[in-house]
């Protein structure tokens, strides 16, 4: 399904648009493909530029402007259930093309091809591709004609609980260190390191190089990861460190 | 000293966490100092077929050329120009090759694949790609990408549509605007980069890099150098964590010693007046 556009006015629903051509633009005039019949409307006020599965939403230098989930935009990369406000009108775009989310459209590695060799080729492989192959074929040029920035994040991927690692003896004891980036090394690259790997089910620790292996509650590593416990006690090059998970 | 001794080599491949089968291939010849990758897209098996012809015809075509040669020709692979030609060629025989089995058996017809080979010679490496399969290096604790995609995304970073940041959230991930075997005529990109002792070159599929932030990337190599294996390891289970939603391909080249070709007396003579 491509993705669409919901118009409302007050909350109140009033029309669907399908996003089917590549640019579709917002506006008084009724030469728009959507024409909103309000004063506070520019005659040409936004346009959508849509690209394979991507949208992107630009303000055409509108007298009142636009904004994008409450934040005033100038050109904005649409994600699902963006709702853009002009004047009282709300234009909320729903697309199941969830980014990244489906494996479905994920993966498959498409070949695009420059619209200059497309002639001959692209027919012949048009015949196999309901059975075969999928091949999309666009013009490269319509991606550079247009220009928008992007200022929506996704949620980052599921963390475990946060978790520290306090050293215990030696001249840093005392000290604490957080586990924060998804891989945390301990001593130093080329001498003797041990990294702290921070996976969805947990935390790792894993021997790189040196020439004692770390211990973990006195039983040394060998070169397998092992999952850490609330309160192991970890050892490497003679320095004790506990780990535990914050609460 | 020659590559076999200068460069240390490990790959790993693995389908990932949601495909049934692997479509891409790799291949490393420590002797000739050629690692490639390849990544296959097409229906059925074809994708496999594809990056296969693609890694055995460029690998044993270059290893057969800088075996067998006679010792003039082989001292000759030390010019720039040589290696690019060697790369160049032979990636253009594997076009060639899956185009012409794409175009005679049609349960491989529209097969494709991405390639991206390294050529370490002479303390330089002449990088060739196609797609958006990558070479990265690390040099100290920075990790630069060697190569740019040849991708509709690249494009839309290059004309300034999506910033480098928020690529990583563009639903057009996966087109290549280049591929090998897609086409009867095929222009690889190659550059030769100069190499120092201590650098990691990371080759990988995007099933990698689509997965797993460049930042991590880095930190993973940069504290693992001393243990490529792991390190190797540690990139493939990063990028199933984070879901795996693609064949994950890595080749590991670390650079530990010199590997300048001997000169001849008469070359050393000559580069005395130069």
């Amino acid at each position: 399904m491509a993705a669409k556009l919901i118009l409302s006015i007050d909350g109140v629903q009033v029309k669907e648009y399908p996003l089917v051509k590549e640019r579709i633009t917002i506006g008084r005039k009724s030469s728009n493909d959507i024409v909103i019949d309000n004063l506070g409307v520019s005659g040409e006020h936004a346009a959508i530029v849509t690209i394979l599965q991507d949208s992107f939403l630009e303000d055409l230098d509108s007298t009142n402007g636009l904004s994008v989930n409450g934040v005033p935009a100038k050109k904005h990369f649409l994600q699902n259930s963006d709702e853009i406000e002009i004047g009282k009108h709300t234009l909320k775009y729903v697309t199941d093309q969830v980014s990244q989310t489906t494996a479905e459209d994920f993966e498959k590695t498409l070949v695009l091809r420059g619209p200059v060799k497309q002639v001959a080729p692209v027919i012949e492989v048009a015949d196999h591709a309901s059975t075969l192959v999928q091949t999309q074929v666009l013009s490269a040029d319509k991606a550079r004609s247009i220009t928008t920035d992007i200022t929506d994040k996704l949620p980052p991927p599921a963390l475990p609980q946060a978790a520290v690692v306090q050293i215990l003896t030696g001249p840093n004891a005392g000290k604490e260190l957080e586990l924060l980036k998804n891989l945390t090394t301990l001593g130093k690259p080329g001498v003797q390191v041990a990294v702290l790997a921070r996976r969805p089910s947990g935390y790792f620790i894993t021997y790189v190089e040196g020439s004692t292996f770390p211990a973990v509650n006195g039983q040394l590593l060998n070169d397998q990861p092992r999952q850490l416990n609330d309160h192991d006690v970890i050892e490497l090059a003679g320095v004790k460190m506990e780990f535990f998970l914050k609460v | 000293m020659n590559t076999i001794q200068a460069l240390k080599i490990v790959s790993k491949t693995h389908p990932g966490m949601v495909r049934s089968h692997n479509e891409d291939s790799v291949s490393v010849d420590a002797s000739v100092g050629l690692v490639v990758l390849a990544d296959g897209m097409g229906g059925y098996n074809a994708g496999e077929v594809a990056s296969g012809i693609a890694i055995s015809v460029t690998t044993t075509e270059i290893a057969r050329r800088l075996k067998f040669e006679s010792a003039a020709a082989k001292a000759n692979k030390n010019s720039q120009d040589n290696a690019e030609i060697l790369l160049r060629n032979n990636i253009q025989k594997a076009n060639s090759s899956i185009y012409h089995a794409s175009q005679s058996q049609p349960q491989y017809a529209g097969m494709g694949t991405t390639i991206v080979a390294g050529l370490f010679y002479d303390n330089r490496v002449a990088v060739a790609h196609i797609g958006d399969s990558r070479m990265y290096r690390l040099r100290g604790e920075k990790l630069t990408t060697v190569t740019r995609d040849h991708s509709l995304l690249q494009e839309q970073i290059d004309s300034g549509l999506i910033s480098v940041a928020d690529a990583r959230f563009s639903k057009n991930k996966n087109l290549v605007t280049r591929a090998v075997g897609i086409d009867p005529n095929v222009e690889p990109e190659i550059h030769v980069y100069p190499v120092q002792i201590g650098d990691v070159y990371l080759l990988c599929s995007d099933g990698l890099n689509d997965m797993v932030e460049d930042a991590d990337i880095e930190s993973a190599l940069y504290a693992m150098q001393g243990n490529l294996p792991l390190a190797a390891e540690q990139l493939i289970q990063m990028a199933n964590d984070n879901g795996g939603r693609d064949n994950v391909s890595v080749i590991l080249v670390k650079i530990t010693a010199d590997f300048a070709e001997p000169k001849s007396w008469w070359a050393k003579f000559l580069s005395v007046f130069k």
